[in-house]
């Protein structure tokens, strides 16, 4: 006889393998590496340690940038959502996809080519030089970081609110527009909250890749602005220092799991409403 | 008669390249209950949206209370709408539904306490008031779609189609609701439905739509028993529709056969259509009608016994409580009174097209 409870668990196997090997033992590892010292022994500090002034300086320049760019993001993202979904147009599956075509590239190449762009000799001051404008320094800046976050995030944010803000029944626009709400009055009131799920999942897709970058902040932002990510990175890859590596990436999961937590509660109101 | 209190003046709208309305006038008077009728894709609900303000007529004007309103946005008029699919605020309970009108007007806490009651008890839903639309049956969520529109005191409900999503037995008993709610409240229904039956029981005063075109308006009585051209007579109720020639006044020749009829001025040896009600369709002993015929069909209809009758070459739907068994000679009588004469289509507009109800 079909056992389909043995069959499922044949079937499922590989992907236990899977994330056994490649999620759950570096995670137990990260925890191990993070709550122990060089002997082995237990200990507090590689946590702590973010309570060190440069620590918490990069940490919270870390929140604040992709803070910004979250923000910066949704303000491009949800417009655009907007726009398209209440349009009458057909081809907003394409519009979409150009949006999110830098995807298709590799996400370091597209960041180097920034970097090309913004550069004092850049193809940017280039042609404001040309024009007989005045350069502009942003390369090496937090402005650059944000820049280069916005650019590679945005197609995480739009993609959920797309989706979220195209699922409101045009008919509950406008009954509200028929019960006397105004234009403002039926987005503040009726779209936003009806959308709510994509905007925390729009949030968290571009909040928490943006927090924990280091590759964006290399390149854009030079040696000299520090994110959370490259201090992290530099202890893994510089001084060799697992363990405090380990437990600065325990302190940025508490925000992930924070997020999760809130995306995850949002989502089950949503499912009783 | 009442007064005027929507006009619609030459109003055109096309969608692309397809043209929805065409230069159409309408008239709707206060505290009536005027029911927009046609096939889908007639422009009923376009009239509807125009109305309401949710599509701009291409050329013409809308006339609310001797105000041009062509230009103003919904939220600006003094009209509400009952959507379709009910269309309510999943986010917000019951009462916040109801209230939202009242809240966007300002009106004072209790005011509003005051008219959620009201309205709850008005659609028979009372002590809903903390429930989540989503958790309410489809005839239940409609109830509050009405209520959350009457309690802004409109002038004029709109109503697009509101009980099409509704089981049979509900949307009986939602006609009734209705009509009961329009004498309660006092207000214009503009009521946009394909359904025939439902024009007859709740209408005032139907407005029969084909293909952007007004093709009659009337009394429900009116539009039943004198359908102006075979695309009325069709779309209501089944019809006899039988191509004849008027001999002269008071006599038509239906299948070669001479009928006396009542209608006159058609001149003479005119190409007509002849429209005969089901239910006027008489059958009598061979040799005593005007017609004789064999019952070829024959269906259990509950009320009634749905028969098809073939004679001289026609199939005649014939609705009866008595039943006559397939084989059956009979004769065919129908009263003069009975026969419907109407002139042939004079254009293709206007040329019945054929719908399953």
């Amino acid at each position: 006889m079909f056992n389909s409870r043995k069959a499922s668990a044949g079937l499922s196997s590989p992907y236990v393998a899977w994330m056994t090997i490649f999620i759950i033992v570096p995670l137990l590892m990260v925890f191990y590496f993070g709550l122990t010292d060089a002997g082995g022994a237990f200990t507090f500090a590689n946590v702590a340690s973010i309570a060190s002034p440069e620590h918490l300086k990069s940490l919270l320049l870390a929140l604040e940038l992709s803070f910004i760019s979250t923000v910066i993001c949704f303000l491009i993202a949800y417009p655009l959502a907007l726009i398209l979904a209440h349009s009458r147009i057909s081809s907003q599956g394409l519009i979409i996809t150009i949006f999110i075509l830098p995807m298709w590239m590799n996400f370091l190449l597209r960041t180097m080519a920034w970097m090309t762009l913004l550069e004092g000799t850049g193809v940017i001051n280039t042609i404001l030089s040309f024009l007989h404008l005045p350069t502009q320094h942003i390369i090496n800046t937090p402005a650059a970081i944000v820049l280069g976050m916005v650019y590679n995030f945005l197609p995480f944010m739009i993609l959920p609110l797309y989706n979220a803000v195209s699922r409101i029944d045009p008919a509950v626009i406008e009954a509200a527009r028929d019960l006397g709400a105004g234009r403002f009055q039926t987005l503040w009131k009726i779209t936003l909250p009806l959308s709510a799920g994509g905007i925390i999942s729009g949030v968290t897709m571009v909040f928490i890749p943006a927090l924990t970058t280091f590759a964006i902040s290399t390149l854009l932002g030079g040696s000299k602005v520090l994110l959370i990510g490259n201090v992290i990175e530099s202890y893994f890859m510089l001084s060799y220092d697992v363990h405090l590596g380990s437990g600065l990436s325990l302190v940025l999961m508490v925000f992930i799991i924070i997020n999760m937590v809130v995306s995850a509660v949002s989502d089950a109101k949503e499912q009783t409403d | 008669m009442a007064k005027e209190l929507i006009r619609l003046e030459n109003i055109s709208k096309s969608f692309g390249k397809t043209l929805v309305l065409d230069d159409l006038n309408l008239s709707i008077h206060e505290n009536s209950f005027v029911t927009l009728l046609g096939p889908s894709g007639c422009g009923k609900t376009t009239i509807l949206r125009i109305i309401g303000g949710f599509e701009k007529p291409d050329t013409g004007r809308v006339i609310f209370d001797g105000k041009d309103i062509t230009d103003l946005p919904p939220n600006e008029r003094q009209l509400n709408t009952v959507f379709q699919k009910y269309a309510l605020f999943t986010h917000m309970d019951i009462a916040d539904n109801i209230a939202f009108g009242l809240k966007i007007r300002k009106k004072d806490k209790s005011y509003i306490k005051d008219k959620i009651h009201y309205a709850l008890k008005l659609v028979g839903l009372e002590g809903f008031e903390h429930r989540k639309p989503t958790s309410l049956s489809g005839g239940q969520q409609q109830r509050i779609a009405i209520a959350r529109a009457i309690v802004n005191e409109p002038k004029v409900l709109l109503l697009d189609e509101p009980l099409g999503a509704l089981d049979l037995k509900l949307r009986q008993e939602m006609q009734y609701e209705l009509i009961r709610m329009k004498h309660e409240l006092g207000i214009t229904f503009i009521y946009v439905t394909h359904d025939q039956e439902e024009a007859l029981t709740m209408s005032d005063h139907i407005v029969v739509m084909n293909q952007g075109y007004i093709q009659q308006e009337g009394s429900p009585e009116d539009i039943y028993n004198e359908p102006e051209n075979a695309f009325v007579a069709d779309f209501i109720g089944d019809s006899n529709i039988i191509d004849a020639v008027m001999v002269r006044d008071r006599v038509v020749r239906i299948l070669d056969t001479d009928w006396d009829c009542v209608d006159t001025g058609f001149g003479e040896m005119k190409p007509v259509d002849a429209v005969i009600r089901p239910e006027d369709v008489e059958l009598v002993s061979p040799g005593s009608g005007t017609m004789d015929g064999e019952v070829t069909h024959i269906i259990f209809k509950g009320v009634h016994y749905e028969m098809e009758v073939t004679a001289n070459g026609f199939e005649w739907l014939v609705q009866s409580t008595v039943m006559h068994p397939v084989g059956e000679k009979v004769g065919i009588h129908v009263d003069p009174f009975n026969i419907q004469i109407m002139n042939k289509p004079a254009s293709e507009d206007e040329e019945a097209i054929q719908i399953d109800v």
